[in-house]
């Protein structure tokens, strides 16, 4: 379990993503009604609410994700260290570098392991040479927490190793281009127990160097991995406040609802 | 409740026993299997008379009846100045290359010691009609065997070819004014004699098409080329167009009424009939733009026109086929959208793009209709192209085109080698479709 005294420090952190009023709609749907909330940095945030509640849909404005589907619209003001990430003269593709994500399914290429790591440093010109590369790619997989299990097998296909494997390949993947933020949707939903156990250390080891948000279904996980908790319901932003707050003494009642599991 | 409806006392069952419902349903399943198996026989059996009756009749065109002599080129005939002078040998015509191959049958009776009626001329009816011309091509190409002797191998006349095949016999040629019992007698001597006989004839797959007369001396070569050079612009065009649109549909274009329209009209076009293609290139490639009529190039763009949604179908339903996770994964890094289509989009879809354009290749390459509009059926004299504008811009015609061209010619002897251009098209549309399934096995991906 977690540590009450130790995770309520967080209050004097930065603010690295400030939303302000955000409202999303998908053609017709208003999936996110008025959400505003304060993400600190080098802190684990965890969104909770039932299916459908808007949680992942919230954490994809984040990097702006949705803009590949044509449907969404964004109004609201979302700020990276200040500024407005949905400016005009943003490029999405330059944000993507500075706020990576961890989807559901574990999502390697069918590419090497090796090539899977190093295809955002190379995109993005991290790395001058091939040394550098090297460099990149085991610092990446060693914080990954992956290193010593695919160390030997580096230009195997990624899609050949298992499900918990994969996603801390794809977490890895993630952190080689140097993030500020990583997004994670629900990382842990397709693996079992112990890979579970092994992705949230991860996360908590994250911690230190990147401001890390999580959407998951498992209260115990959100309880587990993080400092911040916010409660979506219904496309609202319900109760935002330190973990162990939410999950010992909530304001909202129908946070406590969910949490004792009577809704949701 | 619906309680009252139930009966109080169902009469118990034994598994034991298989009521009369199931026996019912497992009668109707063995029936439905037994169409199936039905199904598939009966298409088998098709396919295999198919196959076996293209062989058979087809297996003929690739052997052919030839005349071993030895002839003497006399000077007195054929270089009368002496001088070796090239003009003046080409002024001989075939007519004075006859006498040269009938004194080569009077020697060769005379060798085997064969006892005849028949007037040397008839003796050198029984060659090709394109005897003379290959004679007389001989030695223009090599004037100094002008006085020498030669062996030389001529083609038999189709009729005895067909006389060696079985297919003409003495009582069918009862009217037939081009060979008679006593020639065939004289054949039957020769044969025996080891002079006449039948062996694979390469002309036929390299050669080029041949007038009425001379049906032994077609070969489908030349279409072949015609229909290289036509598959040559297909694929240089309709696969980066085909390509690049359905990209753009698939992964950038916006969608709305106008993407909506774009592809319900690619569909459409998938359906329409191919002359429909032939009458438009005739229209906007021949007569609009003066592209040359019968050139392999205008028969090549129509076949793109008519190839282009073949492609660009499969090339969408491939793209579409890579799940969206990867392509999530690539732009979640911050890869641009192009990166991400062709880093990891576009190779995952490569072996579904490249069935859709080999499957396209192979349609386009047994296609016949468009041909007829733009000039390349019909008996297109040519040589062989000697280079790749000559094969683009010439007259030419295509397998196919060829095929069919025989097939309408009077002379059974074009009927056998209708039958073998088919086997050879065959042939070349089966290797690609063994291509692409065999790319399709190696390059197939799980996720």
């Amino acid at each position: 379990m977690y540590d009450a005294t130790l995770e309520n420090d967080v209050s004097q952190k930065d603010i690295k993503i400030a939303a302000d009023n955000v409202q999303v709609h998908y053609g017709d749907t208003h999936a996110i009604k008025d959400v505003s909330v304060q993400i600190q940095d080098k802190t684990v945030t965890a969104f909770i609410g039932p299916s459908g509640c808007g949680k992942s849909t919230f954490l994809r404005t984040l990097n702006r994700m949705n803009d590949t589907i044509d449907i969404c619209r964004v109004t609201g003001q979302i700020l990276l260290d200040g500024e407005d990430i949905y400016d005009s003269k943003v490029d999405p593709v330059q944000l993507r570098a500075k706020v990576g994500m961890v989807f559901q399914k574990p999502n390697p290429f069918p590419k090497s392991i090796y090539d899977n790591i190093a295809y955002g440093p190379r995109i993005h010109g991290l790395a001058n040479s091939k040394a550098d590369l090297d460099v990149i790619v085991e610092k990446s997989l060693r914080r990954g927490a992956i290193w010593n299990e695919v160390k030997d097998r580096l230009h195997e296909p990624g899609t050949g190793l298992s499900g918990g494997q994969q996603q801390r390949l794809c977490i890895a993947r993630a952190v080689a281009t140097e993030p500020e933020v990583l997004l994670m949707d629900e990382p842990c939903s397709a693996l079992d127990p112990i890979a579970t156990a092994q992705v949230e250390e991860l996360i908590d080891e994250l911690r230190t160097n990147y401001s890390v948000v999580i959407v998951t279904h498992s209260m115990q996980q959100a309880a587990r991995v993080s400092q911040k908790t916010a409660f979506f319901h219904l496309g609202n932003l319900v109760e935002y406040d330190d973990t162990s707050k939410i999950f010992t003494n909530p304001t909202d009642e129908r946070t406590e609802s969910y949490i004792t599991g009577r809704i949701g | 409740m619906t309680d009252a409806s139930i009966p109080k006392s169902a009469p118990k069952t034994s598994i034991h026993e298989i009521d009369a419902r199931t026996k019912k349903r497992n009668a109707a399943e063995t029936r439905f299997k037994a169409y199936g198996i039905a199904a598939i026989a009966a298409g088998l059996m098709i396919l295999a008379v198919l196959l076996v009756t293209i062989i058979g009749n087809g297996r003929g065109a690739f052997t052919q009846t030839f005349v071993t002599l030895d002839v003497e080129l006399l000077e007195s005939k054929l270089d009368k100045k002496g001088n070796r002078n090239l003009d003046d040998i080409k002024k001989v015509s075939t007519f004075g290359y006859a006498p040269l191959m009938k004194e080569a049958f009077t020697k060769k009776i005379e060798e085997i010691g064969l006892e005849t009626s028949l007037k040397s001329k008839k003796m050198a009816g029984i060659l090709s009609k394109s005897a003379a011309a290959d004679l007389r091509n001989f030695v223009i190409a090599d004037v100094e065997q002008i006085g020498k002797t030669v062996e030389f191998t001529f083609l038999a006349n189709s009729r005895v070819d067909g006389y060696l095949k079985g297919r003409v016999t003495r009582e069918s040629i009862a009217n037939d004014k081009n060979i008679s019992v006593e020639q065939l007698d004289f054949v039957d001597a020769l044969l025996e004699a080891g002079v006449i006989e039948k062996r694979f004839n390469i002309d036929f797959i390299i050669g080029a098409d041949a007038s009425d007369q001379r049906p032994e001396a077609a070969g489908i070569g030349v279409a072949m080329a015609g229909s290289f050079f036509m598959m040559m612009v297909v694929l240089a065009l309709a696969l980066p167009i085909g390509v690049a649109a359905s990209i753009y549909l698939e992964e950038f274009a916006p969608k709305n009424w106008i993407t909506d329209v774009i592809e319900v009209n690619i569909s459409n076009l998938a359906a329409v009939p191919s002359i429909v293609f032939g009458i438009l290139g005739l229209a906007v490639f021949i007569n609009y733009m003066h592209l040359p009529q019968s050139a392999p190039l205008v028969g090549g763009l129509v076949l793109t026109l008519m190839t282009l949604p073949t492609i660009i179908i499969s090339t969408r339903a491939s793209l579409k086929a890579v799940p969206p996770s990867i392509r999530d994964a690539a732009l979640g890094l911050g890869a641009s959208k192009m990166q991400s289509v062709f880093h990891h989009v576009l190779p995952l879809a490569a072996p579904g793009i490249l069935t859709g354009t080999i499957i396209g290749l192979a349609q386009a390459l047994g296609e016949t209709a468009p041909l007829l509009l733009i000039g390349m059926i019909g008996f297109i004299a040519s040589n062989a192209p000697s280079g790749i504008t000559e094969g683009l811009l010439s007259p030419n015609s295509a397998m196919p085109a060829q095929i069919y061209e025989w097939a309408k010619r009077a002379d059974p002897a074009f009927y056998e080698r209708a039958w073998g251009g088919i086997i050879i098209l065959l042939v070349f549309l089966i290797t690609m479709n063994t291509i692409a399934v065999i790319l399709r096995r190696r390059f197939e991906r799980r996720w």
